[in-house]
């Protein structure tokens, strides 16, 4: 949290000394914040649906007659953790371009 | 330094209405691609022959139907599920037709990269869910969600708190952004390498990029169609999983 405010802070007194106008600040504020926005929401996703696949497939080799359900099951627990990498996304699209 | 001016967002989803400016009757790309969506299902379903051995274009739709009954309603509703293909086949068929058009060449956009498609079907599957739940147990399907009574009751409240959030907020919730989140995302992807192909083509030394962001944009456009795929069945799937919850309520 507290390098997210330095990197805000930072990036705002520069904005400064360059003399730009309040709108240029806002959208370098808004980059700066939509990066790291999907950066972080990232990581958590990318672990979870590593993990996911990974158990997934195991299970699918060790018992390939209950491959089907494992797919689907897979697939349902892709989407719900995906959701969250998504919604950061979405973040970024907010911050950069609203 | 070198700076590549990227197209601004309101370039890449907004398009210009084809008649109708102004009107409540205004017609974009977007729409056209929506009623193709539409037609193009509709079209399969009327033109394909009803034999009893399938040829040409009767396989396509009997696969279609197939798929939706096997890998979409068995797994998850069961055989009692089966009322719910007509509804769940034409969700997975106008979802799927939606997104195939991001990559087809001259229309390039997915209709689904708006949010209103999404939230439209999200808002449809939240009624469905609730309607089989009020249907099947009355007003049994809302207390079951808002004081469970399989909880001790201290933690009532609580987990009715959570439950009522996460049924009836947060599930067409995420079902829309999901959708519009993917496909968005999709065609942000391969709008930056299709404009890094167009930007890098310069008599000097940068050019030696461009190999590379061509070949992303191929591999990236067979992935968009294995992605537009994948959406149209993952919100198949949490369709019937929701109806499922529906009809059987948590225990």
């Amino acid at each position: 949290m507290s390098v997210l405010a330095t990197i805000a802070t930072e990036t705002l007194e520069l904005a400064q000394e360059a003399n730009l106008t309040a709108d240029d600040q806002k959208g370098i504020a808004g980059a700066a914040g939509a990066g790291m926005a999907y950066g972080l929401a990232a990581i958590g996703p990318g672990i979870g649906i590593g993990y996911l696949v990974g158990q997934a497939v195991q299970a699918m080799a060790r018992q390939p007659e209950a491959a089907g359900a494992v797919r689907t099951n897979m697939f349902l627990g892709i989407a719900f953790t995906e959701a969250l990498a998504l919604i950061g996304f979405v973040v970024f699209i907010l911050l950069k371009f609203a | 330094m070198i700076a590549v001016d990227f197209p601004s967002i309101q370039n890449l989803v907004e398009w210009k209405n084809i008649f109708g400016d102004g009107t409540f009757f205004a017609f974009n790309k977007i729409g056209l691609i929506s009623v193709l969506a539409l037609l193009i299902p509709v079209a399969l379903f009327l033109f394909a022959k009803k034999d009893a051995v399938p040829r040409g274009l009767q396989n396509v739709t009997e696969g279609a139907v197939e798929f939706v009954e096997n890998q979409v309603i068995m797994p998850t509703i069961g055989p009692d599920g089966m009322r719910f293909l007509p509804l769940l086949l034409s969700i997975f068929l106008f979802i799927f037709f939606g997104n195939i058009f991001e990559v087809i060449p001259t229309f390039n956009m997915p209709a689904n990269a708006r949010m209103a498609n999404p939230l439209l079907l999200a808002i449809l599957v939240w009624a469905v869910f609730i309607f089989v739940g009020v249907k099947n147990h009355g007003a049994k399907y809302f207390i079951e969600i808002i004081w469970p009574p399989s909880v001790p009751v201290g933690l009532r409240p609580l987990v009715g708190l959570i439950e009522t959030l996460s049924v009836f907020i947060l599930r067409p919730f995420g079902l829309a952004v999901r959708l519009f989140a993917n496909m968005l995302a999709g065609h942000i992807l391969l709008v930056t390498f299709g404009w890094l192909c167009v930007v890098l083509f310069v008599p000097n030394a940068l050019a030696a990029i461009l190999p590379f962001s061509f070949a992303m944009l191929v591999l990236l456009t067979g992935f968009e169609i294995f992605v537009s795929f994948l959406q149209a069945f993952v919100f198949a799937l949490l369709t019937a999983v929701y109806i499922d919850s529906s009809l059987h309520p948590a225990h």
